[in-house]
């Protein structure tokens, strides 16, 4: 028996005055604890998504449950479970980083209501001061928010979703915009706050290195789910087409070696040959002639979005052909 | 799916429930501290009542001969009313704002009722058009339009009510607006022709399309109960106040449920059913 955290069941999503919808039809479970990696090219229904799951957008039809609570029924409850942190920043530029963090507590109960931090209870200031040390924010959490730059937002913005220790927490292309230093030192963080509060993390994001640690990986196009499963079994689709990258410094030689072994060629020189893990080991054993160069590179979850998406796209052009 | 069971959230972060009164501060807090950062805007929001008492009172002080009272203080206590309704409605297009920033996600993602925050809006905006007339008030005291000591209390309260009044109304206007320039659009469309028929500076015919059209604008009541408030210990008050004043307390108590209800539901329902 494994707990459901998220259950989200034949979900559809028609804008109003649009004429097909921006989700068709999506279902797919997350479970407790797990880092679930939501992909798809640009308008392929993952904010949508993401939307319906944290109760700001009504789906059309489907049942989505979230925390074990109906997202439509029991969107209060839902709200008190999930933490989320946006595409778009949404801290309020005219107050400063605290009073953004304040207004949280306020209202997901975490504090009562002062009109000052220093009124604020003790624990309410012990942990936000805990936090920011954390994140590196420090002092410049009392700072106008309009003043901080982009990772600082975003790392104000994380502090104040983990505020109410979301059973869920929804990254909406969380590293949008930040620059590399930025963006490592935020999953240094989201990671430690996964391994150490359990904590399920849903992402979307189009950087997909980001998604190589995550435990499911869900692929949607065209407002469809088609593909799921962990990053390693989305690259095994392409295991057959794995490639080695061969040369040497004969290279009349090394393309009768390689067509005489029966080897997949598909460019060169450097010749580039095709084939799974057991095939590039024949050729290079079959291949007598002296080698400069030997490069291969193994599928990653990048090649098998890229090799997903690419095949929808086409299947999408073969439509619109026929239609 | 027979093997599996949706995970039971953990009693550890259900977390205390929120309050809602809580919330309603907090939220209105927010709004007190923008204003009070926008220099701007804190001089701009005086420099037009300013003018219409001290323009309008003086321009038009013998038609308040004729008509036997004193006009200035007939168009202090209407541009107090019109004041106090108009910049609590507006205020209440911030929620487009925070829309269009991005913010108003955080609001409407925090398990607080969704009456709560437009109430704490309200409360907020209602708060900023306060601070406003109590500059109107010290406005007509420095030009010599004197209200008696005995209606100060009263025309305060009164002042709070016709805030929250307005902001009510702003509301449910913001609720028909896609964006803030359709707003600010509607914004002018509703209020030029309330300025005129709800008797801020213009006593009003009590026969003819006009007074049924008076009737028609919620600021005509607005600017009635403060009048009624205003005018305490005065004996020209009969002669400024067109309806009576359980008449007023009426209309005001429920157009305020309406507009609130109304408000929060379309509100509501355009955010989540786009």
């Amino acid at each position: 028996m494994s707990d459901l955290v998220i259950q989200v069941d034949d979900l559809v999503k028609t804008y109003r005055k649009a004429a097909v919808p921006a989700v068709a039809g999506v279902s797919f479970v997350v479970r407790s604890g797990e880092f679930f990696a939501l992909l798809g090219p640009n308008g392929a229904g993952k904010t949508t998504t993401i939307s319906v799951l944290t109760t700001t957008l009504v789906p059309t039809a489907g049942s989505v449950r979230v925390a074990g609570h109906d997202v439509v029924r029991d969107a209060a409850e839902v709200r008190r479970r999930v933490g989320i942190i946006f595409q778009q920043p949404s801290l309020d530029l005219n107050l400063t980083g605290e009073q953004n963090v304040r207004l949280h507590a306020i209202l997901y109960g975490l504090a009562p209501y002062r009109p000052s931090y220093r009124a604020m209870p003790v624990s309410y200031r012990t942990t936000v001061g805990q936090l920011a040390e954390l994140l590196g924010i420090g002092g410049a959490i009392f700072s106008p928010v309009r003043t901080l730059s982009g990772g600082m937002k975003r790392k104000l913005e994380i502090l104040r979703s983990l505020l109410h220790r979301p059973e869920v927490l929804f990254l909406d292309e969380p590293t949008a915009g930040l620059d590399p230093v930025s963006r490592r030192d935020l999953w240094t963080y989201l990671r430690q706050v996964q391994r150490e509060s359990g904590t399920t993390v849903f992402l979307t994001t189009h950087y997909l290195e980001e998604a190589e640690h995550a435990d499911q990986v869900c692929v949607i196009a065209r407002g469809r789910v088609v593909a799921e499963g962990s990053p390693s079994a989305l690259t095994q689709r392409l295991v057959g087409r794995s490639t080695v990258v061969l040369d040497g410094p004969d290279r009349t030689a090394l393309a009768q070696a390689l067509e005489a072994c029966g080897a997949v060629v598909t460019g060169g020189p450097p010749f580039e040959v095709v084939g799974d893990a057991a095939e590039v080991q024949r050729v290079i054993s079959a291949v007598d002639v002296p080698l400069s160069l030997v490069r291969t590179h193994v599928a990653t979850l990048e090649d098998a979005y890229l090799d997903i998406v690419g095949a929808e796209r086409d299947a999408e052009r073969a439509e619109v052909a026929v239609g | 799916m027979a093997d599996t069971v949706v995970a039971a959230p953990p009693a550890a972060r259900t977390g205390p429930r929120t309050s809602n009164a809580g919330a309603i501060a907090a939220i209105a807090q927010r709004d007190i501290t923008k204003f009070l950062s926008d220099k701007p805007r804190i001089v701009g929001s005086f420099v037009l009542p300013f003018l219409l008492v001290v323009i309008l009172g003086n321009t038009f002080e013998p038609v308040g001969d004729a008509l036997g009272y004193d006009f200035g203080r007939y168009v202090l206590t209407g541009v107090l009313a019109q004041t106090l309704f108009q910049s609590s409605a507006l205020g209440l297009v911030s929620l487009l704002e925070d829309r269009q920033n991005d913010f108003s996600q955080e609001l409407f993602i925090a398990p607080v009722s969704r009456y709560a925050i437009v109430l704490g809006k309200i409360v907020g905006e209602a708060t900023v058009a306060l601070v406003q007339g109590l500059g109107i008030l010290a406005f007509g005291f420095l030009i010599g339009v004197r209200l008696s000591v005995a209606a100060l209390p009263g025309l305060l309260l009164v002042s709070a009510v016709v805030c929250v009044f307005g902001g009510a109304f702003g509301l449910l206007m913001m609720s028909f607006a896609r964006s803030k320039r359709f707003a600010d659009q509607l914004f002018s469309f509703v209020f030029l022709p309330q300025l005129l028929l709800a008797g801020v500076f213009n006593p009003i015919s009590q026969d003819g399309v006009i007074s049924v059209l008076s009737r028609l604008a919620p600021m005509r009541y607005a600017v009635d109960l403060t009048r009624w408030f205003g005018y305490v210990g005065n004996p020209e008050r009969g002669r400024v106040v067109q309806d009576s004043l359980p008449v007023d307390v009426a209309v005001v108590s429920v157009l305020f449920v309406v507009f609130v209800a109304a408000g929060t539901a379309l509100f509501v329902r355009h955010e989540s059913n786009r």
